[in-house]
């Protein structure tokens, strides 16, 4: 099929950026999204043009590195799959697709489509882990006996990849998506207890420090999350945070 | 950086904020509909609301405080989430994931406090006027005459004679019911409250967002039609 990319292209991260207009000939239903910019890529690289520069790395949907905001939606418009899981098929012979950055104020642009995310691994940095003590007397995890319900809940916070379509999605470039699952997933566990306080507090500070927006229940993260992270997360979020501030 | 300024706690409390003005709204409609049934009724709750001093110097400012609260709150997060992304997308379907009703309550917001603006000048600013200015707690037509009734009745009516007012009303509350169709459920979400009874809540909730700004546009409606001459 035939398409005219309309794709952000800039130079560096200080440089202004504008849309450019790619017509591409030749793409398959069954190429991926990132297949087909690897295509275009080479046709520019041919004609001694710069490439397209794009996050990615498993290609498998797993890995969380791609991103890319497609006819205004991250990820595109099939839903709980990324990018790289985003087939060709969905679009039209003659469609015309918009590719831009995630934009976020907290999500700077590199260069091109490629976004710096590391204001999320502050966050998850600020307290989004257990301290365990590698002295000998560590006690297997899998000898802790856990409900069922809350296993399950902990893990379906855990598959969050951080890949940031919350925060591309969201009107308000809100980050409480993501950072809920991480509070989530050690607020469900026993193992999370120990430093559940100065978890949550710590780590939505440091959300609120690096300039996301603040959740207004618009519900936009959890449909364009590509794991189908559940909003119960940013609930529990707030639960832990109103009661971590009650504590001290 | 305090509880004061974090985002959460800002949240919180633009729901507890909602929350309250979302009871008093059935308080209000509550009285309203009163007129419709028996203006007797009506004039004697007016009447209590306006000279009780528990509702006038406790509850009154109480209210104030939680409208001013909440408007401001909720431009002070608008800019902070508007900063949030500094450059726009070429192209975003905010359609494709959220409601209108969720993505605008900035514009729903601002059509009530402008409808506020209008709600005062018709209704609190005179009553504040006679009550307060001129010293008539009385609540009397003619306050010289204990024969002439209570004025409250027919100061209502008066005020939906104008087919335009009655227009900007309607407007209003259908706005209103915008705004409570995402606050209301949404103030749940943002307390923390997410478990089994949140589907049930939030069918509630969207039953009131519609009930009540209907109820509202029913009794102004009633009180036009019924004084045009038959």
């Amino acid at each position: 099929m035939k398409l005219n990319l309309k794709i952000w292209r800039q130079a560096d991260a200080t440089s202004k950026g504008s849309i450019q207009t790619y017509p591409i000939d030749g793409v398959e239903g069954d190429m991926s999204f990132l297949e087909m910019l690897d295509v275009l890529n080479e046709d520019l690289i041919n004609k001694g043009d710069e490439p397209v520069v794009f996050d990615h790395d498993c290609r498998e949907g797993i890995c969380g590195s791609c991103s890319l905001q497609i006819n205004g939606e991250p990820h595109g418009p099939d839903r709980l799959v990324t990018t790289c899981q985003l087939h060709m098929r969905k679009f039209n012979d003659g469609d015309t697709i918009t590719i831009e950055p995630f934009r976020a104020k907290a999500f700077p642009v590199v260069k091109d489509l490629m976004i710096d995310r590391s204001s999320f691994d502050r966050i998850q940095q600020a307290g989004g882990y257990v301290s365990v003590n590698t002295s000998g007397n560590t006690i297997d995890a899998n000898a802790i006996p856990i409900e069922k319900e809350n296993a399950d809940d902990a893990f379906y916070a855990a598959t969050c990849i951080g890949c940031g379509a919350c925060v591309a999605a969201c009107k308000n470039a809100s980050a409480m998506l993501f950072t809920s699952a991480k509070v989530s997933q050690y607020a469900l566990l026993p193992q999370g207890q120990v430093e559940a306080t100065t978890r949550v507090l710590n780590m939505v500070e440091q959300m609120d420090k690096e300039g996301f927006g603040n959740c207004t229940n618009t519900g936009a993260c959890e449909v364009e999350c590509p794991k189908g992270i559940s909003l119960e997360n940013i609930a529990r979020m707030n639960r832990e945070y109103l009661s971590a501030s009650l504590k001290g | 950086m305090g509880i004061i300024s974090s985002s959460i706690a800002r949240k919180v409390a633009m729901a507890l904020s909602g929350l309250f003005l979302v009871f008093f709204l059935g308080q209000h409609f509550t009285i309203n509909l009163m007129s419709v049934f028996s203006p007797d009724t009506f004039n004697e709750t007016s009447h209590f609301m306006g000279t009780n001093p528990i509702v006038q110097f406790l509850l009154q400012p109480v209210l104030i405080f939680g409208v001013v609260f909440h408007f401001i709150m909720g431009f002070i997060l608008e800019i902070r989430n508007r900063n949030a992304r500094a450059v726009k997308y070429a192209s975003y379907k905010g359609s494709a994931n959220a409601s209108w009703a969720s993505r605008n309550m900035i514009i729903s917001g601002l059509v009530i406090l402008a409808f506020l603006g209008l709600h005062f000048y018709d209704f609190w600013a005179p009553e504040l006027n006679v009550k307060y200015f001129k010293g008539d707690m009385s609540g009397l037509i003619d306050p010289d005459n204990v024969n002439s009734g209570f004025r409250y009745y027919e100061e209502l009516v008066h005020k939906f004679e104008s087919p335009i007012r009655v227009g900007i009303y309607v407007v209003a509350f259908l706005l209103l019911a915008v705004h409570l169709w995402h606050g209301f459920a949404s103030s749940f979400q943002s307390v923390g409250f997410n478990n089994k009874y949140s589907v049930a809540l939030t069918k509630f909730a969207k039953v009131y967002a519609i009930v009540i700004p209907a109820g509202f546009i029913f009794i102004a409606l009633y009180l036009h039609l019924n004084q045009l001459p038959h």
